[in-house]
């Protein structure tokens, strides 16, 4: 899939950068958040909490977030929200960036 | 006689509340948790977080006030739901959930009064009272937590475990056949019958959300991982990995035939709204036939004793 | 527009009827109930009335909803009650258990038939009076009334709601066939001489209210449903707080503050009628309506000229053990008729200590006793 130009309607949308929250000693490890983020912003940490869990921490492409909040809804734990950060202007490189994802290019997405 | 007795340790509120101040308010559905009751007491992996979120999901979504809602429980996994909101809550004894929160929602017609609890709760030892309140269609939101085995008591057979499933007391397979739960809700008179999984959490906030506003007895019921209780003896592994066969095995059709919803062991989940009806609900029938007459004097008037 | 709450005047009822009257003068806005001989009445004047005061009547599916339909009903703020006979009773005593843990007010009138099981239906019987204290697995302080005339079973119900309201908890009407099928004048007293106490609601700020407070004799003003107080009401065992909290140390509170009310305050709840007392040298210890024979019966021995008295329990539970202490040394026996193989005739006998002799007549069911074979046993003390 390839999009030759910004939609038409790029003006009027926006792309919401979320911010990630980890109450980390909350965590009870179950890996429901870094399993179902859509944008795949998450992994398992290396740490410990206060429980003994490996909380999730942010990969590196953390901007990912697009703050749909699914990581707090899913979290069994109440340990993890987002964050409206900013409301992002669609650019060209946005619009390469989703190409490249949903081509399923991003080995990120191989798992699925 | 004599008594002797060890000396009473007084109740230290500041202590507590100190205890409190630590941990609550890091998460902004803090506000809907009474302060200082999390952790909760849940297993690592298990569905019962994730249905409180989606029940906080939809009250915000709906933008009741806490006042306005009462959540009743029975005993179980689930039935500690009702001890972790901020709100009038009610943690009954087993299987009575429905008939407390029948009195309540009678008492209190205005108020939303959600009914939580776990298959066992509902279907076995309360299997009765929630056909008759089905029946005469009181106002309950009846979110049924089911995770195919009672949980809290270390993962025992119930009416919704499956035929061949192994639990601690079905080790070489049970002989029975589960309660198809949508099917039996439907047949006893819900008025709103949905099925989801906690896979399913977006769609599971909607359905709360429609059933509250609805007049009557609505029945969710909400599949749930128990890694320690059921995942454990039928390998169905982690409470991820339960998630992951609710991803890959739960078919989404909205207004199917819920006697086509059974759940076999590894099998395919049904899921969606399985009916969404009318019909006047028992306070308003009561109130426009009952009280009405007996207020205008007619059939129902007493002789003066 | 009449009155429809308090139906004040002269009526010729049954002793069923009564209670429901009693009941929705004092304020009762909720019944649940199922079909039971011989407290069906209760139900269907309840059924009748209720809608006529803007009440809710509900028939439930069974004895364990009712009680649990009630206790909800009574957390949304509205006085509640049920009815119920022996079978029945015994379904109940789950939920009367989570009534006395999560300190609910409510009032549950049992029409005692002859057991057990199913027993004699229809036939009186006394047999529960041991139940309605220790029915309900675990510790907790208890207040049941004997209602012994139609006449009594309107004023004891509306004491009854008055002390669910007091001391916060379920308390029992413990009527029985013989009472609560008697049909005779009951006169209901009109509406500013009926005593009603109305729920003690709290009024501090919530971060101040500790709605299970245990520290005084007295239990905490009762918020209930929309109040926005935030309780959480619990069977777990429970700080003061309602947070439930599984250690000794809160059990020890909790469970010593359920009996203790009730302990602290016995001396105020307590009622009994005492006739002839002051002289009597055999005292007969009666209820309901064992207590109409008795008393035909001591009446009966005093025209002839024997000291004969009568010590009628209207509160079998708390029971008045300092009364049976005081007359104990003075009297030659207790004589304890009942319509069951003993029960409160070992209330008597401990309390009585030894000092005096205590005779049970006991009945099994379906009859009642005779003034004249009260009137031999007394005879045999003289």
């Amino acid at each position: 899939m390839k999009f030759w130009r910004l939609p038409l309607d790029s003006e009027v949308h926006s792309i919401p950068v979320g911010r990630v929250q980890i109450i980390e000693n909350r965590c009870k490890g179950c890996g429901f958040c870094i399993e179902f983020c859509p944008n795949a912003c998450l992994k398992e940490s290396k740490r410990f909490n206060a429980k003994g869990y490996h909380p999730p921490e942010l990969i590196f492409q953390a901007e990912d977030c697009v703050n749909c909040g699914l990581c707090s809804l899913i979290c069994p734990e109440f340990a993890i929200f987002t964050e409206l950060q900013e409301a992002k202007k669609i650019t060209e490189d946005d619009i390469r960036k989703v190409t490249t994802r949903y081509s399923r290019k991003d080995k990120r997405f191989a798992k699925r | 006689m004599k008594r002797r007795l060890r000396e009473l340790q007084p109740f230290d509120k500041e202590a507590e509340e100190r205890a409190i101040e630590l941990g609550h308010g890091l998460h902004p559905d803090d506000k809907y948790l009474k302060p200082g009751r999390i952790p909760h007491i849940w297993c690592p992996g298990c569905g019962l977080g994730v249905v409180l979120t989606c029940f906080i999901g939809a009250l915000r979504q709906k933008q009741f006030g806490v006042d306005e809602c009462a959540v009743v429980s029975g005993i179980g996994c689930t039935g500690r739901v009702a001890g972790y909101l901020d709100m009038d809550t009610y943690h009954t004894t087993h299987g009575r959930a429905i008939p407390f929160a029948t009195g309540l929602a009678l008492a209190k017609p205005d108020t939303h009064v959600a009914v939580f609890s776990g298959d066992g709760d509902l279907f076995a030892i309360g299997g009765n009272h929630l056909i008759h309140a089905a029946r005469r269609n009181v106002n309950l939101k009846v979110i049924c937590v089911n995770n195919f085995n009672f949980g809290m008591t270390g993962g025992q057979a119930g009416p919704t475990t499956p035929l061949d499933a192994k639990t601690s007391t079905t080790p070489l397979g049970n002989a029975e056949p589960g309660f198809n739960l949508p099917y039996l809700a439907h047949a006893s008179g819900a008025i709103y019958v949905a099925r989801w999984t906690t896979f399913h959490p977006r769609q599971l906030v909607h359905s709360i959300g429609e059933s509250f506003d609805r007049t009557g007895f609505t029945f969710i019921e909400v599949i749930a991982p128990c890694p320690t209780g059921y995942g454990r003896p039928n390998k169905l592994g982690s409470g991820l990995e339960e998630m992951r066969y609710y991803r890959d095995m739960s078919e989404i059709r909205y207004g199917a035939d819920p006697a086509d919803a059974e759940i076999k062991l590894r099998g395919k989940i049904l899921v969606g709204t399985f009916e969404a009806a009318d019909r006047p609900d028992f306070m308003e029938t009561y109130r426009t036939q009952v009280i009405a007459r007996a207020q205008a004097g007619g059939k129902g008037k007493g002789r003066a004793a | 527009m009449a009155d429809k709450q308090v139906l004040t005047g002269e009526h010729f009822v049954h002793g069923d009827a009564a209670c429901a009257e009693g009941g929705i003068a004092v304020g009762c806005r909720f019944f649940a109930g199922y079909p039971i001989t011989p407290a069906t009445e209760v139900a269907e004047r309840m059924a009748r009335r209720l809608p006529q005061v803007g009440g809710v009547y509900i028939q439930m599916e069974d004895e364990i909803a009712s009680m649990a339909a009630i206790l909800g009903a009574s957390w949304g703020g509205l006085k509640s009650m049920t009815s119920t006979s022996g079978p029945g009773f015994s379904l109940m005593m789950e939920n009367i258990g989570l009534g006395m843990m999560t300190e609910t007010p409510c009032v549950v009138v049992n029409v005692q038939r002859a057991g057990p099981s199913t027993g004699l239906p229809t036939l009186v019987g006394q047999a529960d009076v041991m139940q309605a204290r220790w029915g309900s697995h675990g510790d907790y302080g208890c207040i049941a009334l004997a209602p012994s005339s139609p006449q009594e079973c309107f004023d004891l119900t509306v004491h009854a709601f008055n002390l669910a309201e007091i001391y916060r908890q379920p308390v029992f009407v413990m009527s029985d066939e013989v009472v609560g099928h008697t049909t005779e004048k009951v006169v209901i007293p009109p509406r500013e001489k009926l005593e009603v106490v109305e729920r003690i609601r709290p009024h501090q700020a919530q971060s101040e209210y500790l709605p299970f407070d245990s520290k005084g004799p007295m239990p905490a003003p009762m918020a209930t449903a929309g109040d926005g107080y935030h309780v959480h009401v619990t069977g777990l065992t429970h700080d003061e707080r309602g947070y439930p909290v599984i250690t000794d140390v809160v059990q020890e509170r909790n469970v010593r503050h359920l009996v203790d009310k009730i302990r602290r305050n016995a001396r105020q709840i307590i009622r009994v009628e005492g006739v002839h007392l002051d002289d009597a040298e055999v005292v007969v210890v009666a209820y309901g309506c064992t207590a109409r024979v008795a008393r035909q019966a001591v009446e009966d021995m005093r025209t002839r000229g024997h000291r004969a008295g009568l010590l009628r329990l209207i509160t079998l539970w708390p029971f008045p053990s300092h009364l049976i202490r005081e007359l104990a040394p003075r009297v030659k026996a207790f004589i304890v008729p009942e319509i069951n193989y003993g029960q409160m005739v070992y209330e008597v006998e401990r309390t009585a200590q030894g000092k005096a002799e205590v005779v049970l007549m006991g009945l099994m069911g379906g009859a009642i006793h005779t003034p004249r074979e009260i009137e031999d046993a007394i005879g045999d003390y003289l």
